[in-house]
């Protein structure tokens, strides 16, 4: 399964058939998603209208980890088996994760302001968050500060495998240790805290966050793909030409 | 064993090792994660005196003094322990009875003299309807995660203003 995928080629045909698809379903779950969230979703009973920035804020921190995880797995993969399609998918994940981790840090010290009383406190939660910014940002230097790619590939496969180790630190920081960011609401052991009527608006976005992610990604990678291509199809014209 | 073998056998080893390592590290260093302590830490001595410390815990009820030049009184429970809080400013919007703070100053004797008061907001989302149904039937649990016992009595929401 891993090999039928690794082909490039194949790789090519299967995203040009999926990437509309998953175009049209971003644009109807972020459609619905918003105007749910936005509009029909009723307000809470402490946050008021603040309790909005969820919709936005949750999805992107999900993403933030969800992307992680898939250049996580890229990277592994592309460095033990060595698909090459597995480097440029861990590639082309790293800057959409790493908008996402900003999103969510963002509309994090939104919320913050007016519900704690602050923009930033240095809690477990928020920390983990940051550093996986900084996970992906060193990610992306790393790729590319090598004359030589393959061995920007290698080393920032590494750095993305050993940065896995904050995922879980992330996940679990509102359990292991006292923090002011709240407990998880949805994936917790007694079932969603949030009322039916927040929760659809929320899987919707989150949905749409995911869509989105694969509509990119695969965008990003058919381009570094074709990219590859035409580099080598120039070197072999001028190596042509000059023989 | 061939070298794809071998590289998948070194990156498990390798990453089960971090992983260890990892958890090693977090364990030691518990102390210094953890956001807030509580007032059973306070009972317990494990608090240092005469240091900025954050304390957390849920705004006892019937607890909240306004006094003059903008002075609250409150004290901060977690179901086993109590400290009682001063502070001087303006609350955050989220602060009640009964609700999660976290704040920050020092402890003078057995009073903690905050200097900041951030409001811990839980997991529960809900509208107000909902909000006020829970209560009128009694299925109404505040501050239920674990460093806020359940077991603490319920006021309304309209009752500190």
């Amino acid at each position: 399964m891993l090999n039928y995928f690794a082909n490039p080629r194949r790789f090519m045909k299967l995203s040009g058939i999926l990437t509309p698809w998953m175009a049209g379903a971003t644009l109807i779950l972020a459609g619905a998603g918003l105007y749910l969230g936005l509009f029909a979703s009723p307000a809470d009973y402490q946050q008021g209208e603040t309790v909005r920035i969820m919709y936005v804020h949750v999805p992107a921190a999900w993403m933030a980890l969800f992307c992680y995880t898939g250049l996580a797995i890229s990277a592994a993969v592309g460095l033990i088996w060595k698909h090459p399609v597995a480097d440029v998918a861990a590639r082309a994940s790293a800057p959409i994760g790493a908008c996402f981790t900003f999103l969510a840090l963002f509309t994090g010290a939104l919320w913050g302001k007016p519900m704690w009383g602050t923009w930033w406190v240095w809690d477990a939660r928020l920390t983990s968050m940051l550093v996986l910014f900084f996970l992906y940002l060193g990610y992306m230097a790393l790729n590319s500060a090598f004359d030589d790619p393959q061995r920007g590939t290698k080393a920032s496969a590494i750095l993305a495998m050993v940065g896995f180790v904050n995922v879980p630190i992330i996940k679990f920081s509102v359990d292991w240790w006292n923090t002011l960011h709240q407990p998880a609401s949805i994936l917790r052991m007694d079932g969603p805290t949030i009322h039916p009527d927040m929760l659809w608006p929320l899987f919707l976005m989150i949905g749409a966050a995911t869509t989105y992610y694969l509509w990119v990604l695969m965008l990003r990678m058919r381009r570094d793909l074709t990219e590859g291509r035409v580099r080598a199809r120039r070197q072999i014209q001028a190596e042509e030409a000059g023989a | 064993m061939k070298r794809k073998h071998k590289r998948l056998t070194f990156a498990g080893i390798g990453l089960g090792l971090l992983a260890v390592a990892a958890a090693l590290v977090l364990t030691a260093f518990e102390d210094s994660i953890v956001f807030f302590h509580s007032p059973t830490d306070v009972a317990d001595g494990k608090v240092e005196i005469d240091r900025r410390i954050r304390l957390g815990g849920l705004v006892e009820t019937g607890s909240v003094q306004k006094q003059a030049d903008a002075v609250t009184a409150f004290r901060i429970t977690d179901g086993a322990n109590v400290v009682s809080v001063t502070y001087t400013g303006i609350l955050p919007d989220l602060f009640r009875e009964g609700q999660g703070v976290v704040t920050e100053g020092r402890l003078m004797g057995e009073q903690f003299v905050a200097e900041e008061v951030l409001a811990k907001h839980d997991e529960n989302y809900m509208p107000p309807e909902v909000a006020d149904a829970l209560k009128k039937s009694g299925r109404w649990q505040e501050g239920s995660d674990k460093q806020h016992p359940a077991d603490i009595p319920v006021t309304t929401k309209d009752s500190y203003k």
